[in-house]
């Protein structure tokens, strides 16, 4: 019952996408997406605890009993994000001065937990790799996306401090839209997280049925 | 999956993960104790360094270090610039109390007469785009406390505009700037009070 790499990467990125379609990681999703930037780091650092956690549950699917999978995977996942917190603390330290405050906040998403459910408990290693990779890199996307909107309406630029989190030679994403002081600031402050994302939810659903496309709601278990 | 099995073949299989990853995470530990302990000495002295000019000290103020207690009874870690021997200023993190998303912490340099060599924000929960502009990324607010002290302006007039006193408002935001005057305030009292523990250079 191994999917195919194409239905993995389809699923993570936009089919079953994360954020726009399970509604899951919303707590990240609201805090981290004041700028473009944060978002995308965000998105990232999880992606990397999620490929990280799947591989290691698919590595051991066969020995944990059913019983005791909920504590095993809780326990990889916070696991994971130790080891992402000390290292990058170490020896990426100004990108952990960005993200370091939010790494913690990736034991609370429940999408890394649901695609080990869903997804690493009955795979192979390679799939399972993929899955949270592109899972991850889907939850990316929606966060940079959101993230965008709100700090263009919100306050006028686009990817500001993009070098801070990914080097001197990004100087070039960062714009500036708007003048300063055109910037509606509610998009900026929490309720603009709820709206934008609620906004994003519609417009994906909207790109679907134009395409032709069945709206599903679809969970965490539609592999 | 639908056999029972024995409890103890769970906790067995709980335990052998939580011994595994425990030991993991020792190991990474301790890797990483060393260079992220050098990085926390990095942030403090260019935390330092905004507020105590590089020219009046031979020293490393990181590591020159007095603790004293402010008036809540509460530590204050004072960071001390020697030069030649002599104390040529003092550094030290204060709260400025009613911030309007809570305590803004700020960072003082202050001089041998009780003038502010330089004042840093280092954390702080005010509103993008109103609050904010003590932050020198977004405005130069802060700079002009730079070479103030008790007496100039005299200590009534440490206010801000609306409140009678000498400093501007930011358009839309009072709060934070008077939370901010206030805690400089609060700052340079504090130097007054413990000045001579603070110039003592043991």
């Amino acid at each position: 019952m191994a999917a195919s790499y194409g239905r993995i990467v389809k699923d993570g990125l936009w089919e079953n996408n994360g954020v726009l379609c399970m509604l899951l990681g919303m707590c990240p999703t609201m805090a981290m997406t004041g700028t473009a930037t944060n978002g995308l780091g965000m998105g990232l650092a999880t992606a990397v605890v999620m490929a990280a956690s799947n591989l290691m549950v698919a590595t051991f699917r066969n020995c944990v009993t059913h019983e005791v999978r909920i504590p095993v995977y809780i326990l990889i996942v916070a696991a994971n994000v130790t080891f992402v917190d000390l290292v990058m603390n170490a020896w990426m330290h100004e990108l952990y001065k960005v993200l370091g405050l939010f790494i913690p906040l990736i034991v609370s998403n429940c999408l890394p937990l649901a695609r080990l459910e869903a997804f690493a408990a009955k795979e192979p290693v390679l799939p399972s790799l993929m899955d949270g990779l592109f899972m991850g890199l889907g939850f990316t996307l929606s966060l940079t996306a959101i993230g965008a909107v709100r700090e263009v309406i919100g306050q006028g630029t686009l990817f500001a401090d993009a070098a801070l989190l990914l080097g001197p030679s990004f100087h070039f994403l960062e714009s500036r839209i708007m003048a300063p002081d055109m910037g509606i600031l509610v998009l900026i402050l929490p309720p603009g997280g709820f709206l934008v994302a609620g906004l994003m939810v519609v417009a994906k659903r909207m790109v679907d049925l134009a395409s032709g496309k069945e709206i599903k709601m679809a969970g965490a278990h539609s592999v | 999956m639908s056999t029972i099995r024995p409890t103890w073949v769970h906790a067995t299989i709980l335990g052998t993960f939580c011994a595994g990853f425990g030991v993991a995470l020792a190991l990474t530990d301790d890797v990483t104790k060393a260079p992220i302990k050098d990085r926390a000495l990095e942030d403090k002295m260019t935390s330092l360094g905004q507020v105590i000019p590089l020219s009046i000290h031979d020293n490393n103020p990181a590591t020159n270090v007095i603790t004293l207690n402010n008036g809540e009874g509460k530590p204050t870690m004072v960071y001390r610039a020697v030069k030649d021997g002599v104390v040529t200023g003092v550094a030290y993190e204060i709260d400025a109390p009613g911030g309007y998303g809570g305590p803004i912490k700020l960072m003082l340099g202050v001089d041998p007469q009780g003038k502010l060599l330089g004042v840093s924000v280092i954390a702080h929960k005010e509103t993008p785009g109103l609050g904010d502009k003590i932050s020198p990324a977004k405005s130069d607010w802060l700079s002009r406390f730079t070479g103030l002290s008790i007496g100039n302006p005299p200590v009534e007039k440490w206010k801000v505009k609306k409140d009678g006193g000498q400093f501007d408002q930011f358009s839309g935001a009072t709060i934070t700037p008077r939370a901010v005057v206030g805690g400089i305030r609060h700052g340079l009292e504090f130097f007054a009070e413990n000045k001579p523990a603070m110039m003592e250079n043991k």
